[in-house]
């Protein structure tokens, strides 16, 4: 009997070889909500009704909510059915979801390098930067400090740090595009003030060494900070430092540091999803209604930075003025910082490899 | 091939059907799959991604939390299934089904409550921490969680042989002198001892895949306290699919290894007891 069974499994496990080595099986892409339906009724409006996805990075979540609830009630008005729905995880992570087949109409990750991985693939067209204003960017946004209730240990720059006794809590810059801004800004913090690359290279090698705990994306980091009490100060977004500031009730506090990193969340349409989907004309709409002034005002008040001139000089109180250095500052280009320390082997990787 | 002597029971060929059809699409497709992509390495690439430094540092981590771990699990689940067959008392049947409870919860839930209780401001890490337990990002926070999701396989494979042990073995043994030592150690641990090494493997391999809860409680530092899986998460990052299957495949080795290691044990030990 024992013999039998076995000559039954083995052609078929040698079919199963056959089919397995055809190709990659797709992944299950990441978990998707509907954050924003219009209704259905058109009320007799020309156009077919239209669903959007929109695959951003992890703590976007509260902005896109507003931006997609004015959106779809504008088109309304204007007779067409839109409704978008929102996915929301690491940077890089949902660049590979979209890669591996995710649907997204459209792309609003944390850093260049993982919208450009999808032009990489051949799903988004050659020059995609330069399809809409300011080179794609309807925000930017940057890397500031949180510091426990009456900043005890007194930290206002980046140089302050790495003073005795101090942990910073940021997420793993491999994983995290928070994580790789909070890096780069770092590094550049020491270019700024005249320093070579070495020293840089010195000083955020200690800097890790007081990271007591590397989460995997920047809501974990939070998580770790204001929730278990970890660390003494957190380098996050902007945005999500206002969101924690205020969520902790008093017992947190923001520092703006004299200059940091110039972080460029630039959105695109995936062209090859909108042309299959017949939905580019709508894709192309939502991302146009981010450079309008009621999108413009939004993003505002949800402390990203807008890149609308007269929308930032209106809500200047809320953006301090800090020197926002641009990537080139330590890197060529986005391309070249993701190489040159966050590659395999490179400056992130060397930190640990020298202090294990 | 199936005519020569029939099985009085009905069924064979469409149960042994489904059972391999099954089995190809849900475990030898992937397995075959994930082998075949690492394969689209050269040796010297599979040897840098699979074993350099920070890889070997991991295995260390991932196999030896695990095995630690499923030790321990081994040694309360043996208590606990002891207590739940031999003794009866109040709430019983209550603390039966509570022991399921790690194979119902989502991982994240547990690493996140484990993290919680055990930071210096939890309920338990405000008076551990101080005596300089760290049962939250540390090592031990490891190990701890992978003890909470092993245990319920021990209980559950020791409970049901434990329960069918007759009385009369125990009281012969007595009768003949043995201390209750004796009896415990003689009698009744030999005749247990497949049910703890099937519990042990089970455990074993339920920690060396775990991800989500980890995630939680450990710093995740490289060569410090970064798992295998981890390693592999952080590959993925990188768009580096094929080393990232390439750590996945030392993985499922080892792990394939330890389980043939456990179940060898075990048949001899089953050859020993008879």
């Amino acid at each position: 009997m024992r013999k039998s069974s076995l000559a039954v499994l083995f052609p078929i496990f040698l079919v199963s070889i056959g089919c397995g080595s055809g190709g990659d099986s797709p992944s299950s892409p990441a978990g998707t909500s509907s954050s924003a339906k219009a209704s259905a009724e058109t009320g007799g409006g020309s156009s077919a009704p239209v669903e959007l996805l929109n695959v951003s990075y992890d703590p976007t979540r509260e902005l896109w909510k507003d931006l997609n609830d004015k959106f779809t009630a504008q088109q309304q008005v204007a007779g067409k059915s839109v409704s978008i729905k929102q996915s929301h995880g690491g940077s890089g992570s949902q660049a590979r979801a979209v890669i591996d087949g995710l649907e997204a109409d459209v792309v609003t990750l944390a850093m260049w390098s993982d919208t450009d991985q999808l032009r990489k693939k051949g799903l988004i067209q050659e020059g995609w930067e330069d399809a809409f204003p300011h080179r794609s960017l309807p925000y930017t946004s940057t890397i500031v400090f949180v510091v426990r209730k009456g900043n005890p240990k007194n930290i206002r720059t980046w140089a302050d740090l790495t003073g005795a006794g101090i942990e910073i809590v940021t997420p793993n810059p491999k994983t995290s595009g928070n994580g790789k801004l909070a890096f780069l800004a770092a590094w550049g913090s020491v270019l700024q003030n005249g320093g070579t690359e070495d020293d840089a290279r010195k000083f955020v090698t200690q800097l890790y060494k007081q990271v007591p705990v590397l989460d995997t994306a920047a809501r974990g980091s939070t998580t770790t900070f204001a929730q278990k009490g970890i660390g003494d100060v957190h380098l996050t977004w902007e945005n999500e430092a206002h969101l924690e500031v205020t969520e902790a009730k008093g017992e947190l506090e923001l520092v703006f540091p004299e200059a940091s990193i110039l972080a460029e969340p630039h959105v695109a349409v995936v062209d090859v999803n909108v042309d299959k989907k017949k939905s580019r004309d709508a894709a192309e709409n939502y991302l146009r209604f981010l450079y309008t002034p009621e999108g413009q005002a939004i993003i505002a008040k949800h402390f990203y930075r807008p890149t609308d001139a007269t929308v930032l000089a209106a809500n200047a109180a809320s953006f301090p003025a800090i020197e926002l250095f641009p990537v080139t500052r330590v890197a060529s280009s986005w391309d070249d910082a993701q190489t040159k320390f966050f590659a395999e082997g490179a400056e992130f990787d060397k930190i640990y490899a020298g202090n294990k | 091939m199936f005519g020569k002597r029939r099985s009085p029971l009905p069924g064979f060929a469409p149960g042994m059907a489904v059972t391999v059809g099954w089995l190809t699409i849900l475990l030898f497709i992937p397995l075959v799959a994930l082998i075949a992509k690492s394969f689209s390495l050269t040796a010297s690439e599979f040897l840098a991604a699979a074993w350099s430094d920070r890889a070997r540092a991991a295995y260390v981590l991932t196999f030896g939390a695990a095995a630690v771990a499923a030790i321990v699990d081994v040694a309360f689940g043996l208590l606990f299934a002891w207590v739940l067959v031999r003794y009866h008392f109040p709430g019983r049947q209550m603390l039966d089904a509570i022991i399921d409870l790690p194979f119902a919860l989502p991982t994240a839930v547990a690493g996140l409550v484990y993290s919680s209780l055990y930071v210096k401001n939890g309920w338990f890490g405000r008076f551990l921490v101080p005596l300089g337990i760290e049962g939250a990002y540390s090592r031990f926070a490891i190990v701890l969680v992978l003890v909470f999701l092993g245990l319920p396989f021990v209980v559950r494979t020791v409970q049901p042989l434990l329960s069918s042990l007759e009385g009369d073995t125990e009281e012969a043994a007595a009768s003949l002198g043995a201390s209750r030592w004796q009896t415990f150690r003689r009698v009744i641990l030999p005749s247990l001892m497949p049910a703890l090494y099937t519990g042990f493997a089970l455990a074993f391999a339920r920690g060396l895949g775990e991800y989500g809860s980890i995630i939680f409680v450990s710093t995740n530092i490289p060569f410090k306290s970064e798992i295998a899986p981890m390693l592999i998460y952080s590959r993925l990052e990188d768009y580096n699919y094929e080393e990232a299957t390439a750590i996945a495949v030392v993985l499922l080795a080892g792990s394939i290894t330890t389980l043939m290691c456990i179940n060898w044990l075990e048949s001899r030990n089953r050859r020993y007891a008879r």
